[in-house]
């Protein structure tokens, strides 16, 4: 399982890449891997507000619905529009082509209750 | 403690990821379910369906007591011959949809739901009469379903029988497969030609590796119960506990081929559901396509003029299609083609219309 170093995670599976005040914000590739075929993603639009720990989307694959859980607080500036098309990059590329949201953070410091990639693969490894 | 079949102990072997099925330890998927939903479409997928449960009914008085027991004609039935049919209860409800195989007048095997195992044997036995033997052999036997266009030639390899002289439905006692004795079946689950193969529960690893390796070379993969369902699904083959229930009739659900109320016996529901077949049923299963973007899945109620007028017993994304598809239990005067309906999708209604089914026929 692919977890690199320089992302912060959350408990619920999201991965979080910090730049310059804003996170982009994706799934990891242990929970593209658990979900199967990913055949639709549903995202917030640009301008609505994440609050940590709340669902602001969900993932679709054959099987299941899940929600997706911001990892941090803050307003949505940018969505990967390709995802619409192309759901099925959250199983090929989780960490590049299938990054979901960009957010301004509204409280940096949340940043501090994220796992490092260390912490969440002895998470996942229990599991 | 879940339950599990002969062949467990070989899934982690092709990768499998098993879930809970009704008290089952079963594989979702091996590889992707689309992967596995391509490979019976376009040539051969091998599931282990071990699960579903085997009884025995025999005596002289079997054929009556089916009869008295099932909504088909089993007295049409002939020998090396199955039949899908239906049980109802009085009310028209259905306790389960199975197989029944004609081995002679006084010896038929019946094929039910795992889920359903213990309940159908319990209404069996309590209605029971005359010379009638019924066993569960569901813990001897297991099951194997090798399905798709490649099957025949594939199968054919371990066969000491010429396969293609095995029509629809008609099956084939005491075939050796590569040293296996097995009923072999042209019949499936899936919506392309195929075999249910029956053998030994301690001969099902050995039979399991010699279909994989004889259809290496064809691409034949192992199927998850993921690929089963999506297959099933766009075949609008049903699905017991969602399609059927014990409040939702055969009529309703589109069976009434399987409901012969015209035959002499009389049978648990025929009232009701000849009435049902004479006047019509008050809902209908249909097929929904979604027109917004959204996916319908089971249990997610159905609106139109902004009153529930049904809901989503089946619905996903068709792995070869892409289109967002559903099959919906619905007031009868909203189930005519092209009707506008909504969907509610984790609190959106989103708009959706009725559609032709099946969603996918295999070309003959």
């Amino acid at each position: 399982m692919n977890t690199p170093k320089e992302l912060r995670y959350s408990e619920e599976h999201e991965w979080v890449r910090l730049e310059d005040g804003k996170v982009r914000i994706g799934i990891t590739d242990f929970a593209q891997s658990e979900l199967g075929d990913i055949v639709f993603v549903e995202l917030p639009e640009v301008g609505a507000e994440v609050t940590a720990n709340e669902p602001f989307g969900s993932v679709e694959s054959v099987k299941t619905v899940s929600e997706l859980y911001a990892p941090v607080s803050g307003k949505v500036v940018e969505v990967n529009e390709a995802l619409n098309d192309n759901p099925e990059f959250v199983n090929e590329s989780p960490y590049e082509k299938a990054w979901m949201i960009v957010v301004e953070l509204s409280d940096p410091s949340e940043i501090d209750n994220l796992l490092t990639a260390e912490q969440y693969e002895e998470m996942i490894n229990q599991e | 403690m879940l339950k599990r079949t002969p062949l467990f102990s070989v899934y982690a072997e092709y990768g499998a990821k098993t879930i809970d099925f009704g008290g089952w330890e079963l594989p979702v998927q091996f590889s992707s379910i689309k992967e596995e939903h391509e490979a019976v479409r376009t040539r051969a997928g091998l599931f282990d369906v071990s699960h579903m449960g085997e009884f025995e009914v025999k005596g002289k008085d079997s054929l009556a007591f089916l009869q008295k027991m099932m909504t088909n004609d089993v007295s049409k039935l002939a020998d090396g011959r199955a039949q899908y049919t239906l049980m109802c209860y009085e009310n028209g409800g259905t306790v389960d949809d199975l197989l029944i195989y004609k081995k002679a007048d006084d010896h038929y095997l019946l094929v039910v739901n795992a889920a359903n195992i213990e309940k159908d044997f319990n209404w069996l036995r309590e209605h029971i009469f005359g010379d009638v033997e019924l066993v569960n052999i569901s813990d001897e036997i297991a099951q194997l379903a090798l399905q798709g266009p490649l099957a025949e030639s594939v199968l054919q390899k371990l066969a000491d029988i010429d396969l293609s002289s095995l029509k629809f439905f008609g099956f084939q006692d005491d075939v050796h497969l590569q040293g296996v004795k097995a009923l072999v079946s042209r019949t499936g689950y899936t919506g392309e030609d195929g075999f249910e193969i029956y053998c030994r529960a301690e001969d099902a690893i050995k039979l399991w590796h010699a279909i994989l390796e004889v259809g290496k070379e064809d691409g034949v993969l192992p199927c998850g119960l993921g690929a089963r369902d999506t297959l099933r699904f766009e075949a609008c083959l049903p699905l017991y506990g969602q399609e059927l229930s014990k409040d939702i009739t055969p009529i309703e659900a589109g069976l009434g081929f399987a409901v012969k109320t015209n035959k002499e016996a009389d049978f648990f529901g025929k009232a009701v559901l000849q009435k049902q077949k004479e006047e019509g049923a008050s809902r209908k299963l249909v097929g929904i396509e979604m027109i917004d973007k959204g996916i319908p899945r089971h249990g997610y109620e159905v609106y139109a003029d902004g009153e529930s007028i049904g809901v989503v017993t089946t619905g996903t994304q068709s792995p070869m299609t892409k289109r967002n598809i559903g099959l919906a239990l619905v007031k009868t005067e909203f189930a005519s083609l092209d009707t506008l309906v909504e969907v509610d999708i984790r609190g959106k209604r989103l708009k959706a219309k009725v559609v032709a089914t099946p969603f996918y026929k295999r070309a003959k």
